[in-house]
Order: C-alpha cells, then structure tokens, then sequence
C-alpha cells in the first residue's frame, strides 16, 4: 500500500463560517447594520491547518464529536464548500454521498427519482436503463415504481436510494454518515457494501460515529478536534482517543442528574471501582428501606446493545443496605466503549424497584494490535487445533 | 482541468429539464397546454384593449400579429429570468450535498423557457399564415436576434439567481422592474406613437426592444421603428450589443464568485 499514489492531497486547509446573529438576507438589514457599524456575524473557524493525504486504494477514516468539522472537510473534498485557504488535489472523480438520496422529489414516481438520482451520481441514461432491474430488485421495491415517492414509507425511500448508491463505484467514495440512519437489516447492508468496496479496493473516504466500523474497515484514520486534526495512524487507537473524549463529554453532562428511585424505598447505585488489562472491578451500593430480600442486577451494554445481564439471586440475600462488587472479566470483549446499569429487584415477586439511572461507562483499549477482526462484541479465545488424519 | 460541459453535464442537464417538466404541469388538467394558452389569453386581453377600445394599433399593418409576437418575446424573457431567479435557492437540497456546476441549474430552467418559446413561435407563424403575412428577407436575421434574446436572458438570470441567494429582496424589486419593463418596452404599442424622437432613442437602447422591433421589422412589417433608422447610421445604435456583451461578462464573473459560497450562505 505504500507505494501507492497520493489520490487526495489536502494542504494547511482553512476554514471559516459567518454565523449571522440575524440572518442577513434582505438589502434593509444590510443597510441598518452597515449603518450601526455592527459587524452582523460571528466567524467560526470550522477548519484550521488540516494537512492530510490519501492514498488509492485506502478506507481512510474521519471521526470525531458533532462540530469538530469533519463534515465540513468531506465536503470540501467533495466540491460543495470552497476553503479560505489551503489546496486540495483530487487525483481522479469524485463520488460524494454526503447523504442518501440526493434530489429525491416526493411528487416524482420512484422510477422516475431512481433516473434523476442517478443522474446526480453521474450515470447516463442508457446505464441507468441497463441497471434499473438490479436495483429495483435489490431494493425489494418492484411493486411500487410507478407510484410517487411522497407514499413511500422512509424505509422504503432509503432501501431505494442505497441500492442506487451502491452501483456507483467508479472513482473515490466519500461517504458520511450512512450509517445513521435505518435498522439493523440495512446496517448489514451497509456493511457488506463495505466490506465489498474494501475487497476491490476502492479508495473510500468515510466519516462516521460507529467506531466499530471504524475499527473494523478503516486501514487509516484522522482524528479531528475543533477544526484541527490531533491525531492521524491506526483506526484502532483513533477509535480509543475519541471515544475517551466522548465519554469525558458525557460524563459532564450526567454530572448534575440526579438519580430518581422509585417511590424513595429503594436504591441502587453502580461505579467502576478499578479497572485493569483483564478486569473491571465494579461497586454496586444497595438500599432497600421495606421488609424483605432483594437482589441486584448488572447489564453491560455496547452502543445501546446489551452484551450481557448478571444477578445475585442464586449467590447472595441481599437486605437493608449495603455494597456488592462484581468482577468482570473483559478478555473475552474485544475493544469499544461499554457501559453498565444496575437494577434492583424484590425476591418473593421478582419485581424491578429501582435502577440506576447514571450509566458509568470503561473503554477496552485495543491492546491486542496483531488481531484482524475487531468488528464484534465478543472476542473468543483461540483454541484452535490442527486435526491429524 | 475538467472539460467545461462533459457529457456528465449533458446527462444531468437533460434530467433536470426532464424533472422541472414533470413537476410543473402535473396536477393540472390541461398540463403543457397552459403554456401556450396563457400568452394567448393575455394577447386576447390586450388585443381587447388596446387595439379594439383604444385603437393603439391603427396605421400599422398585421397589428394583431405584431403584438403577439411582442408578447411572446416578452413573456419569454420574464419566464427565464423569473425561472431562473428562484431556481439556484429552489435547488439548494442539491447543492449543499453535491457538486454538480451550478450553473447547469439556470441553463435547465432557461432549456425549459426555451422550448415554451419554440412553440409559442409556432403560433405565430400559424397566425401569419392566417392573416397572409409576409416576411421580408430582413427575417433570415430571426435566428441570430432570439440569439441576442436568449443571452441577454441568460445573463439576467446569472446575476439576478445569485444576487436572490444573498438578499430575499430581489424577487420584490425584480417584479416591479418586470411592470416597468413591460410598458418600457414597445410591446404594446408601436414605437412610432412617441413622437419625442429622443424617448424613442432612449426606449431603443434596451437590447429587448431593439430585437423585439427588429425582428418585427423583416417578420411581420415594414412600418416598424428600429434602431438603424433612428440613429441613421451613427455607433449609438449598437449600444444594445454592448449592453448585452457587458451584462454577460458581467453575469459570468459575478454568478462564478457568488457560486463558491452558495452551499453555505442558501
């Protein structure tokens, strides 16, 4: 991959927004603020020296928090804003889906939609012709063609517009956050289209949030921060320094919640008390203000997935108040941001009487650089053996 | 560099004229036929007029013909650049996610004014056959006076779609010009009724009313006051062709710098 050729070189790229206080759009108001001598805008510095280059042939990755600029540098690259200062070379075209389903009109027919948007990717009419079954058919849609896209349900309008998107391969991809939308069917979609573009390997430059896709496609990655790029290398170590700077966010945002129990007679609350290579120590404190035995509960989570659920009902009769901790073995989770919740519940009825709402989250950093597949939740040891005949 | 109008271009202009089709006559009965019946409806009104009350038309031959065609010509420049105005800020789901080159969205509203324009000139020769109208070879300039027509138009359309991406205010002051314009220009009336010879000048110079009065002057009659005769001769009367080239270059430069912040500032 080395030797490749530079297909995107961007350099010392500057960028700078006008945030009118009021948006000035009528002469008057031109006029009144010129005459008070009121500067009507703020500057916004979406980009500052961003110096970066793409080779072909790479899944280059670009992440970081809502507002860091990532989207305003892919659409740089993409032709739609132009930047103050800084060049951009493109070796090649440019397939940009900055979003699905680009002039997509809901008083045109499906059929009619499918032309247009493929005319916007850049395909004439006689290729679209040779295609069109493909993708009606891979969009499961055959049926409703001729009727007009303001019918469509959104699901369908998406499925439409990624069996168009995914025809188009010539050139480099820019794509933005296409996973953000759909269900778990379509994200696997998603994913095979990736995993496809990565085995003919296309040039693909891919902003997103998912840092399992992130680990999981990107051979190289930047991480960008307030306009500027502080971190450029291994997706893996990308992945870990801005999923610690979310949690950093988030963890400010809990900090004033308070917790709400249910009815005051019970609590239950969960924090990380140590953690290590292989474990998590967690610390459950309980309170229980009623007569009777209650156990607790712990639920891991990955981007709002559970991975796991323990009790103490078979080990421990828990009553009054008092603290448990619970040692989790993380070998066996491959690397990403996980999080856990408590709960607490009644012994005679099983009945859930209190949860921890402040959901205390660890990182499992990616210790582990030689292995390939990072895309899952568990990680399973290797105890392979070679069989003799 | 990229070629100027690649066949990509081609492709997705002949989709955009396609789609502007579509979705301007769907949901009406009569569909295309409004664009042909409403100049028609206006003539009917102005013919009833002007011509029939107030007789603003006697002396000059094939009138009703004469200002028909000052209607359609007109009604051609305002559907381009009233098209054509709202079309960079009505398209703005377009550019903010692509790059296509924005300019190919004013050439597609102005391909959809064009062949308005096609067929209303159709009628009228069907009226010129009617009424035995006969053109003089000074009509085998027709083509080349739509031209100036045309890009003139365009060149409005540039600068007036990316001055309305900056200031909401244009439609407003566009549409009270277009007023001005309609009664500015001898549409209605033939220009020999002004009998100050300098308001005659004046009202020549713009570049509709020159075109307008010469392509009347070969089409439909002789009686027709154009701009060689008035100003016999001297440079003056080639002031509209300036007018025309200043405004292009103009449009040009202006809609090339304005269209780099239109994604951020629609």
């Amino acid at each position: 991959m080395e030797d490749n050729p530079t297909v995107i070189d961007v350099n010392n790229l500057y960028k700078t927004f006008r945030l009118p206080h009021e948006k000035i759009n009528t002469i008057k108001s031109y006029i009144v603020n010129f005459w008070r001598r009121k500067k009507g805008y703020e500057e916004f510095r979406a980009l500052r020296d961003v110096t970066f280059s793409v080779k072909k042939g790479e899944f280059f990755g670009i992440v970081g928090k809502n507002g860091s600029g990532k989207s305003t540098l892919l659409k740089i690259l993409a032709g739609i804003y132009y930047p103050d200062q800084g060049k951009v070379l493109v070796e090649g075209k440019i397939t940009p889906f900055i979003e699905l389903g680009v002039g997509f009109s809901p008083e045109l027919t499906g059929r009619e939609n499918v032309f247009l948007n493929g005319a916007l990717l850049g395909f004439s009419r006689k290729e679209m012709h040779a295609m069109y079954k493909d993708i009606v058919g891979f969009a499961e849609l055959e049926k409703f063609m001729d009727q007009k896209l303001k019918n469509y349900s959104s699901g369908m309008q998406v499925r439409l517009a990624f069996s168009i998107a995914v025809r188009a391969k010539g050139g480099i991809l820019l794509l933005d956050e296409v996973l953000a939308v759909g269900d778990a069917a379509f994200q696997q979609k998603c994913y095979d289209y990736f995993e496809e573009l990565k085995r003919e390997k296309k040039t693909v430059v891919f902003v997103s949030h998912d840092m399992t896709a992130i680990r999981r496609f990107c051979t190289r990655v930047i991480c960008i921060k307030n306009g500027k790029i502080v971190f450029e290398g291994d997706p893996a170590e990308a992945a870990d320094i801005y999923q610690e700077e979310n949690m950093e966010t988030s963890r400010q945002a809990t900090k004033g919640e308070t917790e709400q129990q249910q009815g005051n007679s019970y609590k239950v609350d969960i924090s990380i008390h140590k953690q290590t290579d292989a474990e998590v120590n967690l610390k459950i404190n309980f309170e229980s203000k009623k007569r009777g035995e209650v156990f607790a509960g712990i639920s891991l989570l990955k981007d709002g997935q559970s991975v796991a659920e323990i009790n103490t009902m078979k080990q421990l009769k828990l009553k009054n108040k008092g603290s448990i901790s619970y040692t989790l073995s993380t070998t066996v989770l491959n690397p990403g941001t996980y999080q856990v919740s408590a709960a607490l519940f009644t012994r005679d009825n099983k009945q859930l009487v209190a949860v921890c709402k402040r959901k205390p989250s660890f990182i499992l950093k990616d210790v582990d650089r030689q292995s390939l597949f990072k895309g899952a939740i568990i990680k399973l040891p290797d105890t392979w053996e070679s069989l003799k005949n | 560099m990229r070629h100027i109008f690649s066949k990509q271009d081609r492709v997705l202009l002949g989709e955009l004229v396609r789609t502007d089709f579509k979705l301007r006559y769907q949901d009406s009965v009569l569909g295309y036929a409004w664009s042909l019946l409403r100049p028609l409806l206006i003539f009917v009104i102005l013919y009833i007029v002007f011509v029939k009350f107030l007789k603003v038309g006697t002396g000059t031959p094939h009138y009703p013909v004469y200002l028909l065609f000052g209607i359609v010509i007109w009604n051609f420049f305002v559907e381009m650049t009233m098209q054509s105005l709202t079309s960079i800020v009505g398209r703005g789901d377009l550019i903010r996610k692509i790059s296509i080159p924005r300019w190919i969205i004013i050439l597609s509203s102005s391909i959809a004014a064009l062949i308005n324009l096609g067929l209303n000139l159709i009628i009228i020769a069907i009226f010129m056959i009617i009424g035995h109208v006969t053109p003089s070879a000074d009509a085998l300039f027709l083509p080349l006076l739509l031209i100036e027509i045309y890009v003139f138009s365009f060149a409005m359309s540039l600068l007036l779609s990316a001055l309305y991406v900056k200031y909401r205010d244009v439609s407003y002051i566009w549409e009270v010009c277009i007023q001005a314009g309609f009664y500015a220009t001898p549409i209605l009336y033939p220009l020999s009724r002004i009998t100050n010879i300098t308001f005659q000048k004046i009202l020549l110079l713009n570049p509709l009313a020159q075109s307008m009065q010469d392509a009347r002057y070969g089409l439909i009659t002789k009686h027709t006051t154009i701009i060689w005769h008035v100003f016999n001769g001297s440079w003056y009367a080639y002031i509209p062709f300036i007018i025309v080239v200043v405004f292009l270059v103009g449009g040009i430069l202006f809609f090339k710098k304005e269209s780099k912040y239109f994604a951020e500032n629609i």
